[in-house]
């Protein structure tokens, strides 16, 4: 069987950074992603991100995407593309099925940096061809460069249906309105403003009641929802839509890290069922890691502070890197990322991310 | 009907691989060599690609990552292949898919 | 409120933001207008001022707060802001016009001398703009900084732009 010192499973911004700290101290790291590409959910993002000079602001997904990837081939990591990692059995043995072959790799450490799912709705109609989750949007229109339809209705305002919007707009589509089913709009105002001033109705307090068409979507039904959330009579709108596109939210990719026997937890604030993980990021299986959107639905730049987090605290257990070299390096971390979460949209995620970690001390 | 984004303020001008000619349900159809069936299948404005087995339901891309199933065809003869990570080749063959698809007879 | 229902600010939910510069200071000239309300956690605009007139400090998720007297109208800042929050007013224009400059990331790009449509920041038109001046180099990667001239009372109303032959109007 083969060997290795890291396997990482992911080549997302959390994988990646990972990659990144553990090979500059001198682990032996693996990368493996099913996609032809690495770079996870960032070659779909081609807006400017948040944050501060220390996590990119200002620098677009896309291009913070690539800088990772240079700084993966600089350094020599194995990127193992095309490779689905399908299972993880006892003594840490990692399956993969790489370019159509299935090899069994004996990890010392592996890491989970799987990122996340999306959430589906259904609905009256919604198996209907062009009614689309919003990565696959993003997928067809900001990586192959082909627009799903023409016209679209946005089921969800949180920051993905926002940011999809806009998206669907610079590339030539109209958004006929985005709905929300909460009284309030989900995401980030400054997002909210700019598909607003472009002439999107943001609709809330509404949801999707149906989607009609023969064998594709040809008319959206939308209706109010009163305060308990019921279907107001009457109040049905329609729209002349091609799609229909859900972003009602994302669930951490965790089915590697239940097979592993991770203990699980329930954190709705960071999507639901995590797998309990300490302040290195190593879960209940010891030498079993997460980062990412794996370990709380959150963002790429907290997903990269994670990332960098359990790449230094894998090398360090590795005996890489002393005690008093890597306590250091975590603590810039741990500031860095407690910047991110702050503010009344990170705070809560703060506070959840504490009980994850103190629910690890409990095992 | 072509659905391709040419021109882009963020990614710039559009740049693909070989363009090559496939044939979808008898027809031929543009496409660039490399990306996915379905991004190709999409730019020529098809949104439905196969219908489900009892109820003979329309079912078009969904997820585009590969793991919903629901824009599976039958390409060169082989059934139930995923399009949307299915790389393009010249002259390659895809049918629109009725159920399982299994006897390669996508007639109706 | 409106800005949690609706998306965008109603004239006194803008006035408390501490990037918004004060009336007099407006009619002095050229100005930047910052309408990020929320503590979110971004700072580039501080960083992208030479002049030091906006500041944000130890906690990124602080308001951006505008030093007024320091800040010349320049504009670096607003193609910096990822939230594309930042615009600069000219109240002193002219007798009759005031100019904004606001990012612009859809194509075509206007050209210079092109008369668009001014638009709200609902999205809707409120009257016809000139459009003064289009920077797009390099440094503001991909984000247009877009100058128009608008009817003086419209300064602080219009936030967007549409082209005049664009087929998005319906
Ligand atoms: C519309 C939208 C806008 C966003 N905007 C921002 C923003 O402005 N700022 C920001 O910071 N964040 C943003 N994000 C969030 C950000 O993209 C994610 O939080 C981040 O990508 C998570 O990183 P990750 O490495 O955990 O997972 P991912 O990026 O999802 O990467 C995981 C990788 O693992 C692979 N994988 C999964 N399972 C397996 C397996 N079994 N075998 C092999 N490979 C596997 C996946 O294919 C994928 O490539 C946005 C997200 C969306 C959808
Ligand atoms: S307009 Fe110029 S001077 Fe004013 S805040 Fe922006 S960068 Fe600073
Ligand atoms: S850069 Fe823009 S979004 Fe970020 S804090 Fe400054 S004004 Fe707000
Ligand atoms: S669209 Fe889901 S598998 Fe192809």
């Amino acid at each position: 069987m083969k060997e290795a010192e890291l396997v990482i499973v992911g080549a997302g911004p959390a994988g990646l950074s990972a990659a990144i700290e553990a090979a500059k101290a001198g682990v032996k790291v693996m990368i493996c992603d099913e996609n032809q590409r690495a770079g996870g959910q960032l070659f779909k993002q081609i807006h400017k991100f948040f944050g501060s000079r220390a996590h990119q602001a200002g620098t677009r997904g896309i291009d913070i995407g690539q800088n990772l990837l240079n700084e993966v081939e600089k350094i020599g990591v194995d990127v193992k593309l095309d490779a689905v990692v399908w299972g993880i059995f006892s003594d840490r043995r990692v399956g993969i099925v790489h370019e159509g072959k299935n090899t069994l790799v004996k990890a010392k450490k592996i890491l989970l940096a799987t990122g996340a799912a999306e959430n589906v709705l259904a609905f009256p109609g919604w198996t209907l061809a062009g009614v689309m989750g919003a990565g696959a949007i993003q997928t067809m229109v900001n990586v192959h460069r082909v627009l799903p339809g023409k016209n679209v209705l946005m089921i969800g305002s949180g920051n993905v249906g926002l940011i999809v919007s806009y998206q669907l707009m610079q590339a030539g589509a109209k958004v006929a309105a985005i709905v929300e089913a909460m009284p309030r709009i989900g995401g980030y105002a400054v997002h909210a403003s700019k598909v607003r001033r472009a002439g999107v109705p943001i609709l809330t307090s509404t949801t999707i009641k149906e989607a009609k068409g023969k064998e594709k979507v040809e008319k959206a039904v939308i209706i109010k929802l009163d305060d308990k959330f019921k279907q107001v009579a009457g109040s049905e709108k329609e729209f002349d839509v091609d799609v229909i596109c859900l972003a009602v939210g994302l669930s951490p990719l965790a089915e590697l890290a239940w097979m592993a026997g991770c203990k699980f937890t329930d954190v709705p604030e960071l999507g639901g069922l995590l797998a309990i993980h300490n302040e290195d990021m190593e879960t209940t299986v010891p030498g079993i890691y997460v980062a990412g959107d794996i370990a709380g639905i959150e963002e790429a730049s907290t997903a990269i502070e994670e990332g960098r987090l359990a790449g230094i605290a894998i090398a360090e257990s590795l005996g890489y890197i002393n005690a008093a070299a890597a306590k250091e390096q975590k603590q810039q971390i741990y500031k860095r990322s407690d910047q991110l979460r702050d503010g009344p949209f990170g705070i809560g995620r703060r506070k959840a991310k504490e009980v994850l970690i103190s629910r690890s001390l409990k095992q | 009907m072509d659905m391709r984004i040419e021109e882009h303020p963020i990614l710039g001008t559009l740049k693909k691989g070989k363009a090559v000619k496939i044939e979808v349900d008898g027809k031929p159809v543009d496409a660039f060599e490399g990306e996915p069936v379905a991004a190709a299948l999409m730019a020529a404005g098809k949104t439905v690609f196969r219908y489900t087995r009892k109820r003979k339901e329309a079912r078009g891309v969904f997820c585009a990552i590969g793991q919903c199933t629901d824009c599976m065809m039958t390409i060169d003869g082989v059934p139930n292949v995923r399009t949307c990570v299915t790389a393009v080749k010249e002259g390659m063959k895809v049918k629109t898919q009725i159920g399982t698809g299994e006897d390669g007879d996508t007639s109706k | 409120m409106t800005l949690i229902k609706d998306g965008f600010f109603d004239a006194d939910e803008l006035k408390i933001l501490p990037g918004v510069p004060s009336e007099e200071r407006l009619k002095k000239g050229p100005v930047v207008v910052i309408e990020c309300a929320q503590q979110i956690p971004c700072n580039p605009c501080e960083e992208a001022c030479l002049k030091g007139a906006i500041e944000i400090g130890e906690s990124i998720v602080n308001l951006p707060k505008l030093n007024a007297d320091m800040c010349s109208g320049c504009g670096l800042c607003v193609a910096a802001c990822p939230g594309q929050a930042i615009f600069v007013v000219d109240m002193a224009y002219s007798q009759t016009e005031a100019t904004v400059q606001l990012p612009y990331e859809f194509l075509p790009c206007p050209k210079e001398g092109e008369v668009v449509a001014g638009l709200n920041r609902a999205g809707e038109k409120v009257c016809d703009a000139k459009v003064l001046k289009v920077l797009a180099p390099k440094k503001f990667d991909r984000t247009a900084v877009i100058k128009i001239a608008v009817p003086k009372n419209l300064g602080m109303i219009v936030r967007n732009i549409q082209l005049k032959n664009s087929d998005k109007e319906d």
